[in-house]
């Protein structure tokens, strides 16, 4: 008797239980089919050799990394990246730290402010590549390339530097790193100054009480609260600068354009147009070893730098 | 004497500050001014009248855009997949955010971890295997199969945001139905989701956002132009031979005005939704 309750306490108990996973099925599903397949996926087909179509699959184990190796377009893709995220780190990053300090106090308009810089980054990669493009390059007219930054750059007798903006290799990187840093620096802007208003106001008031300059107490106070922050900022503007290539695709176009090559669009044309899908796999795995690696030690090297 | 002074000192810097500030702000919304102006005008006048104020104003471009264009079929797509996705993932994170923050079950912990795990390592190939994936399903050139891939992008960043909220509401309100005899779906259903709204609303916006703008997995999902959704069709619009600039701007602007609306109307839930990810 006693035991016949006990059982159908643990049915009640099992189909609880039963009850609880139903809620978590659905998503439990969705990223197994959609993202844990993936992730295996992506390692097992990183050691064939495999056009994307055919039923056999060549096994060529390590054979694509090795090459990845000496693969110079990719290197260089990564350091076009590195270029891109560089610009990213400083004139973005700088520029949105000045404009949060900007208004990080009581100052009218802050809420126009706040809501027209962080517009650019609530619109698309694509968008704001297809208008900046419209801006610096519009194609040719009777020999001259034109566009508005060209227009304007004739009106104020600059004529040297009219000519195709992101055509020409030496300038194109630099237009796609600083569109990227105009799309981002609303991002970097709401998160520091988010940063600055959680710094307790009475240590500013202390401080000026105690007599400390306004340099002082930005160095003294207003640095070293903020450096949780401004890690986090760096490690996730690595991220993305590294892996930007929709404003590439929008801007320059994907063709045979290696001076503007970045890591995704290497795995794009590997995978879309050579047809080489375990090459792309195996790029993929590369990348995100470089980005996990980079964030890692940026991590490591804040936290030993906040002991000392 | 020193209080005038010190009032001085303060206006002086509050201009220049004003002036940076206004400057920068200047440069967010120029090339927007500039694309709607670039839609107002003819293709024989948009490389040859620089000024700002277009001398002849011409709406037809919209309405070229919409029909000609292409642009009111890929409208409509944006539509369909934003809901459907949207929807999707309110379901499912919320019933997930849910179980994880309220009900009791063997790996639980685990489960949880994954998910926030997918959210912070890189996998940027991943669209191959993906591809691949859907090759093998049939879900190429599907929208259900653009839209699932949709709903496992935004999911786990929805669970993580519900479950912290859930993690903070009070539960005696859900032990009061349970004592009442409601089961356990009844109290997901009418008493945790309508306390949940605020977590919602983020959810909600973010992923809005979040697949009006997708363009890698549309580009490499749907090849008819029936199917594609804005941001493949303003590239497809823009990689044909003579680009029609005109109409492009007027596309553009289409594309950007719903983005605009709800922004200007949901901005302190769209900043709250960023602040919330990232700073603790």
């Amino acid at each position: 008797m006693k035991n016949r309750v006990f059982d159908k306490f643990s049915f009640l108990e099992f189909k609880g239980v039963a009850e609880n996973y139903l809620f978590i099925l659905p998503a439990v599903v969705i990223f197994s089919i959609f993202y844990i397949y993936p992730f295996f996926e992506i390692l097992n087909l990183s050691m064939h050799e495999w056009n994307g179509i055919s039923l056999a699959r060549d096994f060529i184990g390590l054979g694509n990394f090795k090459e990845i190796m000496q693969d110079k377009v990719w290197w260089s893709s990564i350091g076009h990246a590195g270029y891109i995220t560089l610009i990213a780190l400083t004139f973005q990053n700088m520029l949105a730290f000045a404009l949060a300090l900007s208004c990080d106090r009581d100052i009218r308009m802050r809420k126009f402010y706040r809501i027209v810089f962080y517009l650019p980054p609530v619109l698309s990669e694509v968008v704001v590549g297809l208008i900046w493009q419209w801006i610096l390059n519009s194609g040719m007219q009777s020999g001259k390339p034109i566009g508005l930054l060209n227009y304007f750059l004739t009106k104020v007798h600059l004529n040297h530097l009219v000519h195709n903006w992101l055509s020409d290799p030496d300038t194109a990187l630099t237009c796609i790193a600083v569109v990227h840093s105009w799309k981002g620096f609303g991002w970097g802007f709401i998160i520091l100054l988010a940063g600055l208003q959680t710094i307790d106001r009475q240590l500013y008031e202390a401080a000026h009480v105690d007599g400390a300059g306004v340099f002082s107490t930005f160095k003294n106070i207003t640095v070293p609260m903020m450096v949780p922050v401004f890690v986090m900022v760096m490690i996730l503007t690595i991220l993305g600068s590294m892996q930007v290539f929709v404003l590439v695709l929008s801007m320059v176009g994907q063709g045979l354009v290696y001076h503007t090559e970045v890591p995704v669009t290497r795995i794009l044309a590997s995978m879309t147009g050579m047809s080489r899908f375990g090459y792309a796999c195996a790029q993929g795995i590369v990348f995100g070893l470089i980005l996990m690696i980079g964030s890692f030690m940026l991590n490591k090297i804040s936290k030993k730098a906040k002991q000392e | 004497m020193s209080i005038n002074r010190y009032k001085i000192t303060k206006t002086i810097s509050s201009i220049f500050v004003h002036t940076f500030l206004m400057a920068v702000a200047m440069t967010c919304l120029f090339p927007f001014i500039w694309m709607f102006r670039s839609a107002l005008m003819t293709n024989q006048t948009i490389f040859v009248d620089k000024g700002l104020i277009p001398s002849t104003i011409h709406f037809q471009n919209f309405y070229l855009a919409w029909t000609k264009g292409g642009f009111g079929m890929y409208f409509i797509n944006s539509v369909v997949y934003t809901v459907c996705v949207v929807f999707g993932i309110v379901l499912i994170s919320s019933l997930a955010a849910y179980a994880f923050s309220r009900l009791k079950f063997p790996g639980s912990n685990f489960l949880f971890y994954m998910f926030l795990a997918a959210m912070m390592i890189p996998l940027p190939g991943s669209f191959v295997p993906l591809y691949v994936l859907m090759n093998k399903l049939h879900l190429v050139n599907t929208r259900i199969g653009y839209i699932l891939c949709m709903i496992n992008v935004g999911l786990s960043l929805s669970i993580y945001i519900m479950k912290t909220f859930f993690d903070k509401m009070p539960s005696a309100l859900e032990d009061a139905a349970r004592i009442d005899g409601c089961s356990k779906l009844g109290i997901w259903l009418h008493v945790a989701l309508p306390l949940a709204r605020p977590a919602i609303a983020v959810v909600v916006i973010f992923n809005t956002l979040n697949v009006w703008n997708e363009y890698i997995l549309a580009m490499l999902l749907l090849n008819d132009k029936s199917l594609m959704p804005l941001q493949r069709g303003l590239m497809v619009f823009q990689g044909t031979h003579s680009v029609d600039y005109p109409l492009l701007m007027a596309g553009l602007t289409i594309t950007v005005a719903p983005v605009v609306l709800v922004y200007l109307f949901m901005q302190k839930h769209i900043i709250k939704g960023l602040t919330a990810g990232a700073v603790g």
